[in-house]
């Protein structure tokens, strides 16, 4: 028996240690690292002498740049993630329930996931939402007969945010319409038939009392990776945003900021690592919030 | 509202179906004006993506738009393709064999701390690999491997993401032809490859494409590791220019077009299972 259970361990190793060292070394290593190097002066280099203790910490937390940033991805999830719920679902209900061409409209809303956000962002950029005459957005504004808008960088009224928020929306809403069309499909149909019976009109009540309350582990599924994905945000608003000047004082969410302070001209790998710490931490605070809050880790089904 | 003869609710059905049908056919126009305009201003002169005389079409479709970007020796076009593809296929296969035995082993092989294990690489999807990029960025360079095709594909190989799929998949794979496997003599290894690989397609394939088009796609970290210009995918170089400030725009709009070719094949070939893979919550057929 206990030669058995030996074998087994052996086993189990040799099937789940490569992955376990691998992400051991590169994620954990690295946070480790992250967590040492945000107590020391660390520019440009990798093995710093001088400790300072929380000064990393209490400069990045006064520094309006880095707060700025903060507040801007709290603004820009608010805005991301209801909108993407909303659109994805709505796709997802009118797909469903499409008697033809089901396949080609669930094709072209999930199409845009293949473009990256890099290409997304230039024809955001230099296409729609041009700041000179030729960009589509400002050549319908003209059939209405009104002026030209310099989209990214009119900051009163903050236009820029409607380019961010709709590249977005366009990337990912196809992606999370398929999650919720999986979710739909799982749902029994002998429910709607019980529905029908009980005299349920279709259409809203049916969607209030069946759909929605069946759908709430892929809600909550939903929501989640939106919200990581939003505290993730850099490449569009890098694309966007930057030029060969550099980046603008507004629109600046962490992840970018925290690159140009460690990897810009300072290589300021101390200070950039206390702002990955916060970060880090905010996020894990909100993620167990949130996952409190929807009751995660209760039994689903 | 108020309820309503049989005979009117008919009638809103009807309307509301059709009212729908408009609003996607709507929806779905919307949804592909980016690439029409990434197609047209791709195939069109300087002047006439510049132009405030705005045309539906380009007055000349200019397909040596495609030759011209690949002869200018000022962008390395074929080469950060050449990049893109090496390390969008070297992380797919690598990530697919690494998360698929792991999560096999973690969902099949009993051990004592086997669900300490999966808590610490559950724990790793808490944690936005973005946030780490600082110290990885430091440990690639302490290993010496910036602007190196390892330094940009090894470290992305351990994706809990995939791992977490798998495991969720085996637990639901039928035990008993596991089982027979066991009756017929073979081990934990032969089992896998021999059984529960072949009878697992979908999963793979699902997985499989979700790492390629996130690894083809990938921005941030091929931006921090690939500085030297041999070493850029696809990706940073589209970014380079669109920040740069001088842009020859039709080359750009032609190049982001080509750099999305392989992936909307990719795609279009394998969206059933994409679309299968996430339905299937375990039992394949």
């Amino acid at each position: 028996m206990r030669q058995q259970s030996s074998h087994r361990t052996l086993w189990f190793w040799v099937f789940v240690g490569p992955f376990a060292a691998g992400l051991g070394l590169f994620t954990y290593v690295p946070l480790l690292w992250s967590l040492y190097l945000s107590f020391f002066d660390a520019h440009n280099t990798v093995s710093p002498t001088k400790f300072v203790g929380l000064d990393n910490y209490t400069s990045m937390l006064r520094d309006g740049a880095f707060t700025g940033s903060l507040w801007t991805f709290t603004v820009f999830s608010l805005f991301i993630v209801p909108a993407t719920y909303a659109l994805s679902l709505a796709l997802a209900l009118m797909v469903n329930r499409l008697r033809f061409a089901q396949a080609f409209f669930r094709s072209v809303f999930f199409l845009p996931a293949a473009c990256s956000y890099v290409v997304a962002a230039l024809i955001w950029k230099l296409s729609i939402f041009n700041g000179v005459r030729f960009g589509l957005a400002n050549t319908v504004l003209d059939w209405f007969g009104r002026d030209q808008t310099a989209w990214l960088s009119t900051t009163h009224p903050p236009w820029y945010w409607l380019v961010i928020v709709t590249v977005r929306l366009w990337l990912q809403a196809g992606f999370y319409m398929v999650l919720f069309l999986a979710g739909l499909q799982r749902i029994p149909a002998q429910l709607y038939e019980a529905a029908a019976v009980d005299g349920a009109r279709p259409g809203p009540q049916v969607f209030r009392y069946i759909t929605f309350p069946q759908l709430r582990a892929t809600s909550v599924a939903v929501v989640l990776l939106l919200v990581i994905n939003a505290f993730q945000a850099f490449d569009e608003f890098y694309n966007l945003l930057s030029d060969a000047r550099g980046y603008p004082p507004y629109a600046r969410p962490p992840l970018v900021y925290l690159y140009y302070t460690a990897l810009g001209q300072g290589q300021n790998l101390g200070l950039g690592s206390a702002g990955a710490v916060i970060l880090a931490l905010i996020i894990a605070v909100v993620t167990i919030v949130q996952a409190r809050w929807f009751g995660l880790g209760r039994k689903e089904d | 509202m108020a309820r309503t003869p049989a005979g009117h609710d008919q009638g809103l059905v009807r309307a509301g179906r059709a009212l729908r049908v408009v609003l996607l056919i709507a929806l779905a126009a919307l949804f592909l004006i980016p690439f029409y305009l990434l197609l047209r201003n791709g195939l069109a002169t300087e002047q006439d993506i510049t132009s405030p005389e705005w045309t539906f079409f380009p007055s000349d479709l200019r397909w040596s738009n495609i030759t011209e970007l690949f002869d200018d020796p000022a962008v390395p076009m074929a080469r950060s393709l050449l990049n893109s593809a090496l390390i969008a296929v070297a992380t797919t296969l690598g990530t697919v064999l690494l998360a698929s035995l792991a999560g096999y082993g973690l969902a099949r092989i009993p051990y004592r701390h086997a669900g300490k294990v999966f808590y610490a690489i559950l724990g790793t999807l808490m944690v936005p690999a973005a946030v780490t990029f600082v110290p990885s960025f430091v440990l690639v360079s302490t290993l010496g491997w910036i602007s190196t095709l390892r330094g940009l594909i090894v470290p992305t190989l351990f994706s809990a993401f995939a791992c977490f799929i798998f495991r969720q998949y085996f637990l639901g794979f039928p035990q008993e032809l596991e089982d027979a496997a066991k009756v017929d003599g073979l081990g934990y290894w032969r089992t896998y490859w021999r059984i529960v690989v072949p009878n697992s397609r979908p999963v793979f394939a699902a997985v499989g494409t979700i790492v390629f088009i996130g690894a083809w796609n990938a921005f941030l970290w091929p931006l921090v590791i690939g500085q030297d210009k041999n070493a850029w995918t696809v990706q940073v170089a589209l970014s380079t220019f669109t920040t740069a400030q001088v842009v020859n725009i039709h080359e750009l709009f032609i190049a982001a077009a080509v750099s999305i070719l392989p992936l909307l094949l990719v795609f279009l070939l394998l969206q059933r299972h994409i679309v299968a893979g996430v339905e299937r919550s375990g039992i394949d057929d």
